[in-house]
Formats: structure tokens, sequence, C-alpha cells
């Protein structure tokens, strides 16, 4: 015990960089000892687009359905992917963490931003592991390096998009069971659009639906610039995503917050 | 004289009043404050750790406020609450090389670390994940963790709740230590033991407010009196009676017993701490002016 002494208290905490630094290093730590949760992240993905290409895709389209369908897969993963954010800041805000980050002299919503930057890189590996799957089993992209280019930063803005609005569901969910199954309800909005099978083949009702939802554009603007078919509505996704980064991040303030008055 | 820790008519209310015009000055080693489940014990530590603000009065921690400067409160403080808040996929010294960095010791975060892990006797477990750690090690490598950057004070909320005894006494004897270094402990418990093995003073928390203020000795004296009471065989106790001490009030307490127990041993005895602590906690509330 020779090394306590009540030496008076110096200049204790870091800075909002700093702390959010060592959050990242937390949150990429987890990520990386999780096994089942990376699993998940990248095998998930993976099976779901060997499913649609071997078992849907006879009946879907039989010529060049892994170029059409592999657009769809990147951004259905980064979804899966970015879920597992909501429960891990759950964990935080239930479990006591976020009260213990709370008594530090740090800004303690850096511990948020280490969640999101490590979901974020977390899905990009798992990204480039999808591309590489849909490579070997046939997918033949026709970009340029810039096209690539753009659409990695569309893939990567998305994540970002998804990512923060996982992390509000998490913020403000009672549980991590809770969390994990309003999560859930974000995952279904590849299915209801062009990622899969073309808008013109669902009832008509539906078609403005799966037309007007954020991940639609995405979806065409990947196509399009991954294997030149359709057109790349690239300023609606631009627009799709950052209002949605926009509004999570609103979200989130008033989120945190209200986890602050509990 | 200014106290290490003071708090002046402090108010919070849910749906009803939890505390309820709250005043205590602490000047340092251990405090402990008692009390029974509900009593307000957490809400109290949730505002002295900047967690939760007052609807009135004022709290202060070597003359910071807590409500208007919280950041320079946490600059002070290190708290540890009821759940162990550790990182289950991190290694005890990842956790504490995580709150060293997070508190500015920077490069020193991790001979820090050593320090304590070795100070604690949590050596070879640090290498391990916080999963595979049993209740007492996640309660030690969190008193550890609070520790890391020399806090001024250290608020334990129930820092034995649910260990088993071995568990516990290790933790009273970490808390020791700690007080003898110069560390102020506020610390809360709903045991006895607790609050009498650890703190230099004593407060008694009953519906928002401290009813009883003083030493273990000083709390049992308050309550006074004398205790009738009758033993088996064995010696040990069957029923107690509380007197005041009066050969009149004991001539009452005897005409109480049943036939039966007038065959059993009888016996006067001083109140304990225990009984001082039912009489506090669970008696109609008039004993404000019990506080010594």
């Amino acid at each position: 015990m020779t090394t306590l002494t009540s030496a008076p208290p110096r200049d204790r905490g870091v800075g909002p960089l700093r702390s959010s630094g060592i959050f990242i290093g937390r949150s990429l730590r987890h990520s990386l000892r999780d096994g089942e949760g990376m699993l998940m992240a990248i095998a998930l993905p993976v099976l779901l687009m060997l499913v649609f290409t071997f078992v849907f895709g006879g009946a879907i389209q039989a010529e060049g359905y892994v170029d059409f369908v592999v657009p769809g897969v990147i951004l259905t993963c980064a979804g899966f992917g970015a879920s597992s954010v909501a429960v891990s800041v759950n964990r935080d805000v239930t479990l006591g963490a976020m009260r213990r980050f709370r008594t530090l002299p740090i800004r303690s919503a850096t511990v948020l931003a280490g969640h999101v930057v490590a979901s974020v890189l977390r899905n990009l590996v798992a990204t480039g592991v999808v591309i590489g799957v849909a490579i070997a089993i046939g997918f033949r992209p026709t970009a340029t390096p810039g096209d690539w280019l753009v659409a990695l930063a569309l893939v990567a803005l998305w994540i970002l998009a998804i990512t923060a609005l996982f992390a509000f569901i998490g913020l403000v969910s009672s549980s991590p069971e809770a969390a994990n199954g309003y999560g859930f309800g974000l995952l279904f909005l590849p299915y209801l659009s062009s990622a899969f099978v073309p808008i013109a083949t669902m009832p008509e009702w539906m078609r403005p639906i799966a037309t007007h939802q954020p991940i639609n554009p995405l979806v065409e603007s990947l196509r399009a610039l991954l294997v030149g078919q359709g057109a790349a509505p690239v300023g609606v996704s631009l627009a799709w995503c950052l209002g949605i980064v926009v509004t999570a991040a609103a979200l989130i303030v008033w989120g945190f917050r209200r986890t602050a008055r509990r | 004289m200014a106290g290490t820790i003071e708090i002046a008519g402090l108010t919070k209310s849910y749906r009803e009043p939890v505390l309820d015009g709250l005043d205590l000055t602490i000047d340092g080693g251990v405090f402990a404050l008692l009390g029974p489940n509900g009593a307000g014990k957490t809400t109290l530590v949730s505002i002295l750790t900047t967690l939760l603000r007052p609807d009135a009065g004022a709290a202060r921690i070597l003359g910071v406020d807590v409500v208007r400067e919280p950041h320079r409160v946490r600059r002070l403080i290190a708290a540890t609450g009821q759940e162990a808040t550790l990182d289950e996929l991190l290694t005890g010294r990842e956790n504490l090389v995580m709150f060293g960095r997070l508190l500015g010791l920077g490069r020193d975060a991790g001979r820090r670390a050593d320090d304590l892990l070795a100070q604690f006797d949590l050596e070879p477990a640090g290498r391990r994940t916080v999963g595979s750690y049993s209740g007492g090690m996640r309660r030690r490598l969190d008193l550890a963790a609070s520790l890391i950057a020399r806090p001024a004070v250290l608020f334990l909320d129930e820092p034995t709740t649910g260990l088993d005894p071995v568990s516990r006494r290790r933790v009273w004897d970490d808390v020791r230590s700690l007080a003898s270094e110069g560390t102020t402990v506020f610390l809360t418990t709903q045991t006895l033991d607790e609050a009498e093995e650890l703190a230099d003073r004593i407060a008694v928390l009953r519906d928002g407010c401290i009813v009883a203020d003083g030493t273990a000795a000083e709390l049992t004296a308050a309550v006074g009196g004398q205790r009738l009471v009758l033993f088996d065989r064995d010696g040990a106790e069957v029923r107690s009676i509380d007197t005041d001490g009066t050969a009149a009030s004991l001539d009452a307490a005897l005409t109480t017993l049943t036939d039966a127990e007038r065959g059993l041993h009888a016996g006067l005895r001083s109140p304990t701490l225990d009984d001082a602590f039912v009489a506090l906690t669970q008696s109609p509330l008039t004993h404000r002016e019990a506080a010594a």
C-alpha cells in the first residue's frame, strides 16, 4: 500500500477527443473478443447472399442475378452488422457502465462515439468479406476506381446512418433484449426495395413505398456504379443518409439527456 | 470548519419525498450511511457523485458545489455503484488501464494498473477477462478501478452486498487500508456489522432524514434503557423486552411474561447496535432528537 498517498488531486480527466479514442479502442476490443458477434456480422450476410443467389436465384432470374443482388446484399449486411450496436449501447446504459462513466471527469457521451466508430469499421471489414465472396461466386463488377470510391463512400455513409439509428434504439430501450427486438424492424427495409427483386414485380400499392424509402436509392446507386445497371441516384442516396445521420444525432442527444435523468 | 463533504437542506422527491431537507457534514475518515432498503441512500450518493440533481439544497465536496460545478467535483471523487460496472469482455488489467487513461494518467496508467493488481491480490487474474471473475473479485477490481487516479473522496454504494463472508472481509480490509492512507470514504450499507467494522462515524438515514449520527457506541447509548432478556437452557435468547431502565418499567415488562417464560433464566443487558438500528428505523418517527 505504499503507492497510495493522499496527494492532492491533480489534473484528472481527458478531453473529448482523447476519451473518444479510448472508447473506440474499448469497442474494437469488444468486437474482436466477441467471437460470436463477429461471426454473425460476417457469416450471416454471406449466408444470405448464398441463399439468394443459389436457392432463390434460379426462381427469380436465371441470368445475371448475382450482379443484380450483390449491391442489395452489401447494404443488408451493413444493417445486420450495425444492429449489434443497439445491444452494446443498451448494455452500457442498463448495466451501470454509463453511470460509472458519468462520474468521471470526461464527456461521457463519447462512449457512444466509441460504439459508432467501431461499428462502422467492423462493418466495412464485413462488407469487404461479402464483396470478396461475391466475386468468388461470380459477381463481376464493371466499376472504375472512381465508381468504387463513390460506392464505398455511400456504403460507409449508410453504415454510419444505420449505426447511429441503432445506437439511439439502444439508448432508449429498456433492456438489451428489447433493443435487439426494436432493431429488428429496421432490418426489413432491404426486402421492401429493389434489393432482391425488381420493384416492377411487386403489387402496385407497394411500389411507391418500396421506391421512396432510404435503402432503395442506395441499392440502385450501388447497382449502377458497380455493374452499370440503371441510373445512379447518388444525390437522393446522399440526402437520405445525411438526413438519417442528422436526425439520429438529434435523437441521440435527446436520448442521452433522458438516460441521464433516469 | 469546512468539512470534506457538506450537505445542507438537500431535498429530492420523485412521487414521494426521498430526501427531505437533509443536513450532514463529514470531515474525513470512513463514514457509513446506514439505512433500510428504500431509505434514500442511493439517491443521496447519486446526488453527491453528480449523477442526479437535487430539487433543493446544496452539497459541496472539498468546497466544490456538486450542482454548479459537477465537472470539477468529478475530478475529486470516485464512485462504485451497487452493481459492479466493469467491462466483462476486457481483462482486469485492461479495465484498470482504461479508467486510468480516461482519468488522464496517459502512459502511467499501465504501471498504476499493475500496482493496484498487486495490491488487491489480483495479479494472475488481471490477465483474464472479467467475465470469468467471481463476485468478490469483481468488487475488488471495481474498488481498484476507483482508486486508479487517487480520488480525494471515494463513494462506495453497498460495497459488499451479495458477497460471501470471506470476500466481505477482504473488501473491508481494502477499505480500511485506503482510509489509513488518507482517502475519505463515504459508504452506504444496510448491514450493521459493516458499519461497525469500518466506520469512524455512522449516520442512520430514515424517511429522507438523518435520524441518528455518531459513533457506534454513541448510537447505542442514544437508544438508552435496558432490555429484559429471557434465555433458554442453552443460553440462547428467547425473548427480549424493551424497558427504559426504571424499576417500574421492568415490573411492567415482567407482568407480560407467560407462565412458561417465567421458568426461564432472565437477565438485563444494554442495547446493541442491532437494537439501536431497529429502534431508529422501525419505531414511530419521533427521534430526530435522538441524533447524538
